[in-house]
């Protein structure tokens, strides 16, 4: 009986951290790609723009800052999942859809358009990039969602090897 | 733009020869103090680790660069280079140093009554606030906002004694900073691996922050090109360096938590 319960608590705090590792690695891998691939590499974002908000490069501040510990962070969190043999991909996958889409969705949203840190490309139909980008962050939103939440079958005893 | 050239040239001084040798001397003289320390403390105890060494004597390198000598001088008249030096005087080298573990290798070489004495100042009320990882980057990161964002920042150039006492903040504040954050060194009251995590995402946010505002509103007397590309340097210097701090912090968390062989409880 106590064993039983103890081994449920346990199966609940690893699944709650393969959650939480894929999240803040995915909030980190969308701040990666964002930084190098549209700052660096194509040059479409601007290190600073002149509409910018005093809230906008506070956010982008904060943003910035824990997105890089999360990529960090959320990699350790992998690590350790395995070494406890309690790494379940699907859920860890799920988490990285969401975080990162979560992260992509704020950052078109009210980082772009409300805070005006910079705009995705300084074109004139801007409109068609930001519907794109928010578009692609809703789809990895609900993929994300629907691999968190669907109860599967094959993995639900991913764990008793550990506790035989 | 030429009027900021104009104000800037007014501004400028040069720092003499003393200023450089007051700031450098306590290093070298620290250099000369950590490596008679190992040499004595190696005749009694196992060997101080060689890595701990070069850490220690590149650390030292990295102060002195910016302080005195061509780089230095370069840095009083160019903003950009003033940047470079700033992350290598304000955050590497006292990352580095830290990791040299100075006050363990001080500890084995003092005889231990001396030894219990000093772990006993280390505990005193003082150390223990200044070591707390807010205070530490309130200290760091604020003073570098007050650096930058007041006139304090062109006084520095032209008052020599501001500018020594400037320089030896940057660098105590930086290496506060970095053993609050990460452990190397004994440290009385520890805090818990989150509560730093948070702390160390402020302060990078903070510098950050500053590192966009200097972008658009560089420090009186500094060319806007220049303080341009010194935002730039800061923004992704300071990811750079703090890339390391995040990976210590990470990796000291990872060891402590790992699981027993006879245990199954989930410890975070």
């Amino acid at each position: 009986m106590y064993i039983g319960r103890k081994y449920k608590s346990v199966q609940m705090k690893l699944k709650r951290r393969n959650a939480w590792s894929g999240i803040l690695f995915g909030i980190g891998l969308v701040a990666f790609i964002d930084e190098t691939v549209f700052h660096q590499l194509l040059r479409w974002h601007h290190f600073y723009d002149k509409s910018t908000t005093d809230m906008g490069l506070i956010s982008d501040g904060f943003f910035h800052a824990f997105s890089w510990f999360a990529t960090i962070g959320g990699l350790f969190m992998f690590a350790d999942l395995r070494r406890r043999n309690g790494l379940w991909i699907k859920k860890w996958f799920g988490g990285v859809l969401l975080g990162g889409g979560l992260f992509q969705l704020y950052d078109g949203t009210i980082q772009h358009k409300l805070m005006k840190i910079h705009q995705i490309r300084y074109v004139e139909n801007v409109i068609v990039y930001d519907l794109i980008w928010n578009v692609i962050a809703l789809i990895m939103v609900l993929i994300g969602i629907i691999l968190l939440f669907t109860q599967n079958r094959e993995n639900a005893g991913a764990y008793e090897h550990e506790f035989k | 733009m030429n009027l900021n050239n104009h104000i800037h040239s007014i501004n400028h001084h040069e720092i003499g020869i003393v200023p450089q040798l007051i700031l450098a001397i306590p290093f070298l003289l620290l250099l000369v103090t950590y490596i008679t320390a190992v040499i004595v403390s190696n005749r009694r105890l196992r060997k101080w680790p060689f890595y701990r060494i070069i850490l220690w004597i590149f650390g030292t390198s990295c102060v002195v660069v910016s302080i005195i000598g061509p780089v230095a001088e370069w840095s009083h008249t160019n903003f950009s280079i003033h940047m470079l030096v700033h992350l290598l005087f304000g955050m590497a080298a006292p990352l580095v140093m830290a990791l040299g573990a100075p006050m363990t290798l001080f500890m084995r070489t003092i005889p231990v009554s001396q030894a219990r004495r000093l772990s006993k100042a280390l505990k005193s009320r003082f150390i223990v606030v200044i070591c707390n990882p807010v205070v530490a980057s309130i200290l760091n990161v604020g003073g570098l906002w007050l650096l930058y964002t007041t006139s304090l920042y062109s006084y520095m150039h032209q008052h020599t004694v501001l500018y020594v006492l400037v320089h030896f903040h940057v660098f105590i504040a930086g290496y506060l900073f970095t053993i609050s954050i990460i452990y190397i060194d004994p440290i009385h009251k520890r805090t818990h691996y989150i509560y730093r995590a948070i702390v160390l995402i402020f302060a990078l946010a903070g510098h950050g922050i500053l590192s966009k505002y200097i972008y658009a509103h560089p420090p009186l007397g500094v060319p806007i090109i220049q303080g341009e590309i010194g935002g730039i340097i800061m923004y992704y210097g300071g990811d750079a360096v703090d890339i390391v701090i995040v990976i210590f912090l990470c990796y000291q968390w990872f060891r402590a938590t790992r699981p027993r062989s006879n245990e199954r409880s989930f410890a975070i």
